[in-house]
C-alpha cells in the first residue's frame, strides 16, 4: 500500500460561530486525482485553503509527506504553532489555481511564471526563462508572454495561472472552481489544459468544481461534501451515475436540471 | 494707506530670495513626512492590540491637532524636557514639527494603497510560496504605491502652503521677509502680496498637473482592477 | 512652580475666543462651500468662471498669507474696519476653507450617477426639483465624510488667530511660556490636549459619517 501524500485528520474550522467543516478525514496518494463536489457553503474551498495555509484549522491535523503542516515540535520535543519558515518548507509541494486566477497584474505573463522560480527556488534566471517559455508554449500561450494580464480573456488568464503554478513543480496542485469565473465559451480551453496534466499523470489534484462530466472523466475518486461532512466517496461512476444518499441524489438532481 | 506699485516691484527680488529657502524647506518636510509615514504603517501593522490601538491614537492626536501649537512645542518646549531635551534651531524644529504632523496624513495614503490591492494577491503570494518580504517587495507594494502618486503630490502641494507657519520660529523665508519689510516701512500689503503670488504661481500649475496624473492613474487603475 | 489647573485656568481664558472663531469659521465656511459648489456646477457660464477664479486663488495661496494679508488690507487699503480682528479671522479662514469644501460640494454633486439625473426627467421633475429631492440628498451623503475632515481643519486653523494679536488658547500659552520658561512643555502640551478635546466630536462626526455615506447611495 502506497503511503498517501496529503491526510486530513478530523480537521475542524470555524469561521466566528459557523463551523463549515466538521471533522474531515481525508488520504490523497501521490497522483490521484479527487473531486470535490457538493453544494455551495458546504466547505469544499475551505477543504484546499486549509492545505495552501490559507487558513488555520480549528482542530486536527494535517500531513504533508508526513510532517505535520500547521504544528512544529520546538527543542524541548513539544508542539507548537508552526512558523513561517516550517510553513514555507512544506508549501513548496503544493500548487494552486484560484477560482479568479489572482495574476499579479504589474507583471507580463513571462514575469508573473518566473518570480516565484527565480526568487523562492532562487534558480537560474535564464534557465527559468526557458522552462517558463516551455510552459506557455503547453497551455497554447507562447504568443502572449510579453502581454499583462489585463490584456488577456478569462480563459488566457486561467491558463497562465496554471503555468504559473506549476512552474514551480508541486507534487499536489490545488485547483479552486477554476472554470466559475469564466464565460461559458472559455470553459473549455481551460479544462482542456487540466485534463493534459490529468493524463500525464505524476501529479495529485484536488478539484473543486461543478463540472460533474469533467470530474467523472478525469477524477480517480469523487467526494460529496455537504454541510461540512464528507457525505459519500468513491469511484466517479458509481458517486454521479449511482449515488446512494438521498441528499446526493437531490444535490445532483438539481445541478443537472439547473443547467 | 494707498497701494504702491513701486513698493510692490521693489519688494519682488526681495521676497524671490526667500522663495529658495520656502522650497528647500517644503522638500526637507515633505521627504521628512514620506519616509516617517511608513513608521504609523508600521506600527498599526504589528499584530498586539493594545499597540495598535495606542500608536493609532498618537497618530490622530498629531493629526488633529494644529502643527503651529506642535511646532512651539519642538521649538520652545522641546529644549527644556529634562533630560532628553535638545535644543533645535528653527529650520530643524520646521523640519521635525512639519514632517511629523503631516507622516500622520502619508501613512494614511499608504494604508489605503496598501488596502486597494486585492486579497487574491496575498493568496497568490502565499501559494507560490513567497516570504512575507517577497510578498511586500514584489507584489504588494509595487501595486500598492502607484495609485498613491497623485494623493501623494497633493500634499506636497498642501505642504508647500504649510511651511509659512515656520516663520512664526524664525525661519527666514518668504513670509518672514514680507514681515520684516512691512515692520520696517510700515508697508504690509504690497509684500504680502507679492508672497501670495509667488504661492499662487507655484501650487496652480502644480495642481493641475496632479489632477492630470490623477486621471491617468485613475485609468490605469481602474482598468487594473476591474479583472486581475 | 505651578500646578497643571493653575496652568489649565491661565490658557482657558483663551477658550471662549477660540471657540467663537471656531463656530463661526464652520458656519460662515459651510455658506461659501454651498454657494461656490452651486455656482460651479451652474450653467452661467460667468458665475462658474468667477468662482473656479476665487476658488483657485484662495487655495492657490496659504491661510496664514491670507491671514495677514487681510489684516493689514482690509482697514488699510481697503478701509474696511469689521469692528474686530474676531471677523478677520472668521473672513480669512471661513474664504479659504469655503474654496476647499467647494470642491467637495461640486464633485459630490458630480458623482451622482447620470441614471439619476435621467430618471427625474423621465418623471418630469423640474430642475430644481430634481436638485432638490434627487441630486442634493445623495450628494449630502457622500460629501459628509470629507465635510468633517474639513471641519477638524478649520479647527487646527483657529490657532493662527494668535498672530494677529487675537487671544486664544495660544496667544495665553505664549505670554506664560514667556514668563515660565522651563513650563514651556506643560503649556503646549496642555494646549495640544484642549484641541483635541475639542476635534474629539469633530472626529466622532466624520467617523459616523463615514458610515452613513456607506448608505443610501447608488453604487456604479
Amino acid at each position: 500500500m502506497e503511503e498517501p501524500i496529503v491526510q486530513y485528520k478530523d480537521i475542524h474550522k470555524s469561521f466566528g460561530d459557523v463551523e463549515v467543516l466538521k471533522g474531515i478525514d481525508l488520504d490523497i496518494l501521490p497522483g490521484e486525482k479527487v473531486a470535490l463536489i457538493g453544494p455551495s457553503g458546504s466547505g469544499k474551498t475551505t477543504i484546499i485553503r486549509l492545505l495552501m495555509t490559507l487558513e488555520q484549522p480549528t482542530s486536527g491535523i494535517i500531513e504533508v509527506n508526513g510532517r505535520n503542516l500547521w504544528q512544529m515540535t520546538d527543542k524541548k520535543g513539544e508542539y507548537i504553532e508552526a512558523d513561517d519558515k516550517h510553513l514555507r518548507s512544506i508549501r513548496g509541494d503544493i500548487g494552486m489555481v484560484f477560482q479568479h486566477f489572482n495574476l499579479f497584474p504589474h507583471m507580463t505573463i513571462l514575469e508573473n511564471c518566473m518570480l516565484a522560480p527565480t526568487i523562492v527556488s532562487k534558480k537560474d534566471k535564464n534557465e527559468v526563462r526557458k522552462t517558463a517559455l516551455e510552459m506557455l508554449d503547453k497551455v497554447g500561450l507562447s504568443d502572449k508572454v510579453e502581454l499583462y494580464p489585463n490584456q488577456l480573456s478569462g480563459g488566457q488568464k486561467q491558463r497562465v495561472a496554471m503555468a504559473r503554478a506549476l512552474m514551480m513543480r508541486p507534487k499536489v496542485m490545488l485547483f479552486d472552481e477554476v472554470t466559475s469565473a469564466l464565460d461559458p465559451e472559455l470553459v473549455g480551453e481551460v479544462l482542456e489544459v487540466i485534463r493534459d496534466l490529468a493524463k500525464a499523470g505524476d501529479m495529485a489534484m484536488i478539484l473543486v468544481t461543478h463540472e460533474m462530466d469533467f470530474a467523472l472523466d478525469i477524477a480517480d475518486r469523487v467526494l460529496f461534501l455537504n454541510e461540512g461532512v464528507i457525505e459519500e466517496q468513491g469511484d466517479p461512476r458509481e458517486i454521479l451515475v449511482t449515488p446512494k444518499s438521498a441528499r446526493l441524489k437531490d444535490f445532483l438532481v438539481r445541478f443537472t436540471t439547473n443547467r | 494707506m494707498t497701494w504702491s506699485w513701486e513698493v510692490f516691484i521693489e519688494t519682488i527680488p526681495l521676497i524671490f530670495k526667500g522663495l529658495w529657502i520656502t522650497l528647500g524647506l517644503t522638500i526637507a518636510c515633505y521627504l521628512f513626512a514620506m519616509i516617517a509615514g511608513f513608521f504609523w504603517v508600521f506600527m498599526s501593522r504589528i499584530p498586539i492590540k493594545p499597540v495598535n490601538w495606542l500608536f493609532r491614537w498618537i497618530a490622530e492626536f498629531i493629526r488633529s491637532t494644529p502643527p503651529l501649537v506642535q511646532l512651539f512645542f519642538i521649538y520652545y518646549a522641546w529644549p527644556v524636557v529634562p533630560v532628553i531635551g535638545v535644543t533645535l534651531n528653527p529650520f530643524v524644529a520646521a523640519i521635525l514639527g512639519l514632517g511629523i504632523h503631516f507622516s500622520t496624513y502619508t501613512s494614511e495614503v499608504y494604508r489605503s494603497g496598501i488596502e486597494s490591492v486585492d486579497k487574491g494577491q496575498w493568496e497568490a503570494s502565499t501559494a507560490l510560496n513567497l516570504s512575507t518580504a517577497q510578498k511586500w517587495r514584489y507584489i504588494i507594494l509595487p501595486q500598492a504605491i502607484p495609485p498613491t502618486i497623485p494623493m501623494l503630490g497633493n500634499y506636497l502641494i498642501i505642504m508647500f502652503k504649510e511651511v509659512p507657519l515656520a516663520s512664526t520660529i524664525g525661519v527666514v523665508a518668504m513670509l518672514h521677509l514680507a514681515n520684516d519689510y512691512g515692520a520696517q516701512y510700515y508697508k504690509y500689503v504690497e509684500p504680502l502680496t507679492v508672497v501670495a503670488l509667488f504661492f499662487l504661481l507655484l501650487s496652480y500649475p502644480s495642481a493641475l498637473l496632479i489632477s492630470r496624473l490623477e486621471k491617468k492613474y485613475n485609468r490605469r487603475f481602474d482598468k487594473k482592477t476591474a479583472t486581475l | 512652580m505651578s500646578s497643571i489647573p493653575d496652568i489649565s485656568l491661565i490658557l482657558l481664558k483663551g477658550l471662549k475666543v477660540t471657540l467663537i472663531v471656531l463656530v463661526l469659521s464652520m458656519m460662515l465656511s459651510t455658506i461659501i462651500a454651498l454657494v461656490a459648489g452651486l455656482s460651479r456646477v451652474s450653467n452661467n457660464r460667468l458665475l462658474t468662471g468667477f468662482t473656479k477664479f476665487y476658488v483657485e486663488i484662495f487655495r492657490g495661496t496659504s491661510l496664514i498669507v491670507q491671514l495677514f494679508w487681510f489684516s493689514y488690507a482690509l482697514p488699510g487699503l481697503f478701509n474696511i474696519h469689521l469692528g474686530s480682528d474676531i471677523w478677520v479671522a472668521v473672513l480669512a479662514i471661513s474664504l479659504n476653507y469655503g474654496a476647499y469644501m467647494s470642491e467637495i460640494v461640486r464633485g459630490a454633486i458630480l458623482s451622482v450617477p447620470p441614471g439619476q439625473t435621467e430618471a427625474s426627467i423621465a418623471l418630469n421633475l423640474s430642475r430644481f426639483q430634481r436638485m432638490r429631492h434627487i441630486i442634493i440628498p445623495q450628494a449630502i451623503r457622500m460629501m459628509l465624510p470629507e465635510y468633517g475632515n474639513y471641519l477638524i481643519q478649520i479647527l487646527k486653523a483657529t490657532s493662527l488667530v494668535s498672530l494677529i494679536g487675537l487671544t486664544d488658547f495660544l496667544y495665553y500659552g505664549n505670554i506664560y511660556r514667556s514668563t515660565h520658561l522651563t513650563e514651556a512643555p506643560t503649556v503646549y502640551i496642555l494646549i495640544l490636549i484642549f484641541y483635541f478635546l475639542l476635534a474629539l466630536p469633530l472626529i466622532g462626526f466624520t467617523r459616523k459619517m463615514e458610515k452613513v455615506a456607506k448608505k443610501g447611495v447608488v453604487h456604479g
